[in-house]
């Protein structure tokens, strides 16, 4: 695998005169478009915090803490300048697209940081074997800590992260993304771990790449960087979800900012065009390990206008079903996360504990999850639980 | 006869207690700090053993809890300079060692601090070999300029293999006389907190060892020939000399020490603690006889750490908090005028108008030299807001909507009703005043693990198992009686993404300090630990 990071094979010419042209095309609509320019947006170290915070909104109780890698991500851009954060529109159809991603536990994360070198070397690797330069990085889960590893990737390379993610939120599994739905395979993908090794996989499907990866990643210790999902801008503009990272970081500047808890909580319902679905205290919270994930129930007991009701609520890693007094109110794939009542902070579900008063909100998630085909993959009955989706805005005109 | 006393170094006063075989109060006080320790701690007892007639010579233990540890990372004082120790390259250098420290620190210890191969996976793999010709180097490079050594392995909690050959190396080139913390022993996973926690530890090693030496000192003093203990921030008892190996655990003993005491003084378990001082009141939880911890990252110093520390919940009033009307509204705190209330407050004769006088003026406490005369509109005013205050912080922490006892220390305490929402009642113990020095005296020895056990080809029954004994031969090396130990808490957290159904294990538990023979000879043991 060495050798791939040495002389540039073959077909890296071609990509080289393509990244040129496209280079020169950017540098021409900048000059065209003043405007456009003036709206061009650079992320700063700070700007990370908002981002971190706003991803484990959008992270649904799971998704990582994106601690270590806001910190990697502040680094870099520290180190190497502020990355640029633009819209699809910046980009050409055949711009070569590929996301940043980390694989495996974040527990292990927090103890095995990485080296820092590992996104950027997936990142070149895959270029490589592509034959082509990428044009931008892009988030593929906006909730948790991935949408944090792609900053890493756009500091050091100097290339500009793409304002958009497969998911909406934040998802387990490498096929449960809209790049899956439109047809686009994760591999070939590339993974790195801290001391070099790299595995670069080419599957049949995306449930294989799943598997595969999953115990590479294991044996490379519990996590591992990734480059997959490489993509035409075409296909990034047609399948990704768009302005994620940049509704993240609103999300998370939104809850830094000094306004009152009710405000807060009504502009981030605003932003998100989500509900309150519950203010409680937590009265119970029961964990168990299936298959390698962290499941478990909370139970929370009604306060104010939500006295004498009970909200249960089901999580896998993520928040995936919420019943009120025994009748779902919010599921999968939809987004439910639980707030902080003083601070409107997101508790993700390792934080979850007896005696909290917490505000439980649902947001819509992207319409690309709510047809047939994407509710197999991540519906409630895909996560075991013997209920329909419903969708959550109409739950909540059939409420009123 | 036997007796034991229990001594709280806080940030005004120095309380001491005097307990008999029965943990019966014979004698207390309270007094300023002194300019020194010593000092303070030998006059305070001084105090007791004059008060109660005990004989010195019958003091079988002593027990001090101190903010010194704490004092001196947050006054940045005679601290020591170390060597910081990360094994885990090429894995962690994303993050370098001192991340997020305040710039005075971390430019302080920045010239010592490596990352050298070395370290663990989550299973106990190996990620690197341990390089030990660069820890040679940088051992003799270190040689005289340092008088501390921090060594963090990634993943030692799981595997200490890396860590414990590391010191081996740094105790061959450095000598005796250099401390050297080991991280496995300091913190849980999480290797930045954990590697934080065991640099402080390090760096207030030889505070540490001055305020162990005038503890033994001023007692030697007194002809008391006791064994020695401190106490440490879950509320439980170090050996003076295992307390000189984890000083930082120390930290955060004071509120722990007041709500341990209140436990013992009511025979209650679980309750709400409300510890009324001058300048700050703080509201904890008792769940089974211990506070409950704080789960959220705590940063002593402006440093993130992962230590065992109560869950606090603390508001800015106290009895010296000063009491101000500007128009309709009244504020209490959070300025105080702390332990100046004797000359400074209205019911000392003083002008300044503080929380205390309020209640006075009211009615409500009997306290001072002097007749209050105060508005009563502003006196009822204020003293509304400052219980509304104790009553919001109180129902902050509690952990069921149910109503829940509540038990009242500190000396302020005496300001505050007999009713509060949501309190079913309301419990004043005597000896509130001195709760914290009866709390570390009566503190039991505990031991505990917290580690990443695969359950895969195990069962959980004999995980638990496992990790019970490893706390309990912890709890008795630190002193405690074999026969007493008991489990205070057991918590599981499956990890996500991990095969092998692997689990985060948090065990505690808890025994009475064995008899003074017993403990003498365990506390001779040091390398008995693992």
């Amino acid at each position: 695998m060495t050798s791939l990071s040495s002389e540039p094979c073959p077909g890296i010419s071609f990509g080289r005169s393509r990244v040129a042209l496209s280079v020169a095309t950017n540098i021409i609509r900048r000059y065209l478009n003043v405007g456009e320019m003036a709206l061009r947006k650079l992320i700063h170290a700070a700007d990370i915090d908002d981002l971190a915070l706003g991803a484990t909104v959008l992270g649904t109780g799971g998704g990582g803490d994106p601690y270590i890698g806001a910190l990697m991500a502040k680094q870099a851009i520290e180190e190497h300048g502020p990355v640029e954060l633009i819209t699809i529109d910046e980009l050409a159809d055949a711009d070569l697209v590929i996301p940043s991603a980390m694989m495996g536990a974040p527990t292990v994360m927090v103890e095995k940081i990485p080296s820092g070198a590992e996104p950027v070397a997936a990142f070149r690797q895959l270029e490589q074997f592509l034959g082509q330069r990428a044009a931008a990085t892009v988030s593929i889960e906006a909730g948790g800590l991935n949408s944090t590893i792609p900053f890493v990737v756009a500091a050091e390379l100097r290339i500009p992260v793409l304002d958009a993610d497969s998911m909406g939120r934040a998802f387990p599994e490498i096929p449960m993304t809209a790049l899956h739905l439109g047809g686009i395979s994760a591999t070939p993908m590339v993974l790195v771990d801290e001391k070099g090794n790299a595995v670069l996989l080419s599957t049949i499907n995306n449930a294989w790449t799943e598997a595969l990866s999953r115990n590479a990643t294991i044996v490379m210790g519990g996590s591992s960087m990734l480059a997959l999902y490489a993509a035409s801008a075409a296909d990034m503009r047609q399948h990704m979800i768009h302005g994620t990272l940049s509704k993240a970081m609103e999300l998370g500047h939104l809850l830094m900012s000094p306004l009152t808890t009710e405000e807060k909580l009504s502009r981030l319902l605003e932003t998100t065009a989500g509900q309150r679905l519950f203010s409680g205290k937590i009265v119970d919270v029961m964990r168990r390990t299936e298959g390698g994930f962290a499941r478990g129930t909370v139970t929370l007991e009604g306060m104010g206008r939500d006295a004498d009701s009970v909200l249960r609520l089901e999580f896998q890693n993520e928040n995936l079903v919420a019943l009120r007094d025994g009748v779902p109110v919010a599921t999968v794939p939809d987004l439910i996360t639980v707030l902080d009542a003083e601070t409107v902070r997101p508790i993700t579900t390792e934080e979850l504990r007896y005696g909290q008063r917490a505000i439980v909100i649902g947001m819509p998630c992207a319409p690309v999850w709510r047809s047939e085909q994407a509710l197999a993959l991540v519906g409630p009955r895909y996560f075991g639980y013997d209920i329909d989706y419903t969708p959550l805005s109409a739950r909540a005109s059939a409420a009123r | 006869m036997a007796y034991r006393i229990g001594i709280d170094v806080g940030g005004t006063n120095t309380d001491v207690v005097l307990l008999n075989e029965q943990h019966q109060v014979l004698a207390k006080t309270k007094r300023p700090d002194s300019a020194d320790i010593l000092t303070g701690i030998r006059l305070a007892v001084e105090d007791v053993l004059r008060l109660s007639g005990v004989d010195p010579s019958q003091i079988t233990h002593a027990m001090l809890g101190t903010t010194q540890v704490t004092n001196a990372i947050i006054e940045r004082r005679d601290l020591n300079d170390v060597v910081i120790i990360r094994l885990g390259a090429p894995a962690t250098r994303a993050v370098k060692p001192l991340a997020g420290w305040p710039a005075d620190l971390r430019e302080r210890y920045q010239p010592y601090a490596y990352i050298v191969e070395g370290g663990h996976e989550y299973d106990g793999r190996e990620i690197s070999t341990l390089n030990e010709t660069e820890l040679y180097r940088i051992a003799r490079e270190v040689k005289g300029r340092v008088q501390a050594v921090a060594i963090t392995g990634v993943f030692s909690p799981v595997n200490p293999a890396h860590e414990e050959r590391a010191a081996a190396i740094f105790r061959e080139v450095l000598g005796e006389d250099v401390h050297i913390s080991l991280s496995y022993q300091i913190g849980s996973v999480g290797l930045l907190e954990r590697e934080n926690a065991t640099v402080l530890n390090a760096a207030v090693a030889a505070v540490a060892k001055r305020a162990a030496l005038s503890f033994k000192q001023a007692l030697a003093h007194l002809g008391i020939h006791a064994d020695l203990y401190l106490t440490q921030n879950d509320g439980t008892l170090m050996s003076v000399d295992y307390a000189l190996m984890y000083p930082i655990l120390t930290i955060a003993c004071g509120p722990t020490n007041s709500m341990r005491g209140a436990a013992y003084l009511t025979g209650l378990k679980d309750a709400i603690v409300v510890d009324v001082g001058g300048t700050s009141t703080d509201v904890g939880v008792l769940v089974n006889g211990f506070p409950r911890e704080s789960l959220v990252a705590v940063e002593v110093g402006g440093v993130r750490t992962n230590f065992r520390m109560p869950d606090l919940f603390s508001i800015g009033i106290g009895g010296g908090s000063v009491v101000q009307a500007s128009g309709p509204s009244v504020t209490v705190g959070p300025r105080s005028v702390g332990y100046r209330i004797v000359e400074e407050g209205l019911c000392f004769g003083g002008r300044t108008v503080t929380f205390t006088d309020a209640a006075v003026a009211l009615g409500k406490a009997k306290v001072g030299t002097h007749p209050v005369t105060l508005d009563a509109a502003l006196a009822s005013a204020a003293y509304d807001v400052a219980v509304q205050a104790v009553t919001d912080a109180i129902d902050r922490m509690k952990t069921s909507a149910g109503k829940v006892p509540l038990i009242l220390v500190g000396g302020g305490s005496v300001l505050l009703p007999d009713e509060f929402a949501g309190v079913s009642e309301v419990h004043r113990p005597d000896h509130f005043d001195v709760a914290n020095a009866i709390g570390a005296a009566i503190a039991q020895v505990s031991g505990r693990v917290d580690r990443i056990f695969a359950m895969e080809h195990t069962s959980r029954e004999k995980v638990l198992e496992e990790a019970v004994s490893i706390a309990t031969a912890e709890a008795i090396r630190a002193g405690a009686d074999p026969g007493s130990v008991e489990v205070v808490e057991i918590e599981e957290v499956p990890i996500a993404y991990l095969p092998g159904n692997a689990v985060r294990v948090k065990v505690t538990v808890a025994g009475t300090l064995a008899s003074y023979g017993t403990s003498a000879a365990i506390q001779g043991d040091d390398d008995a630990r693992p």
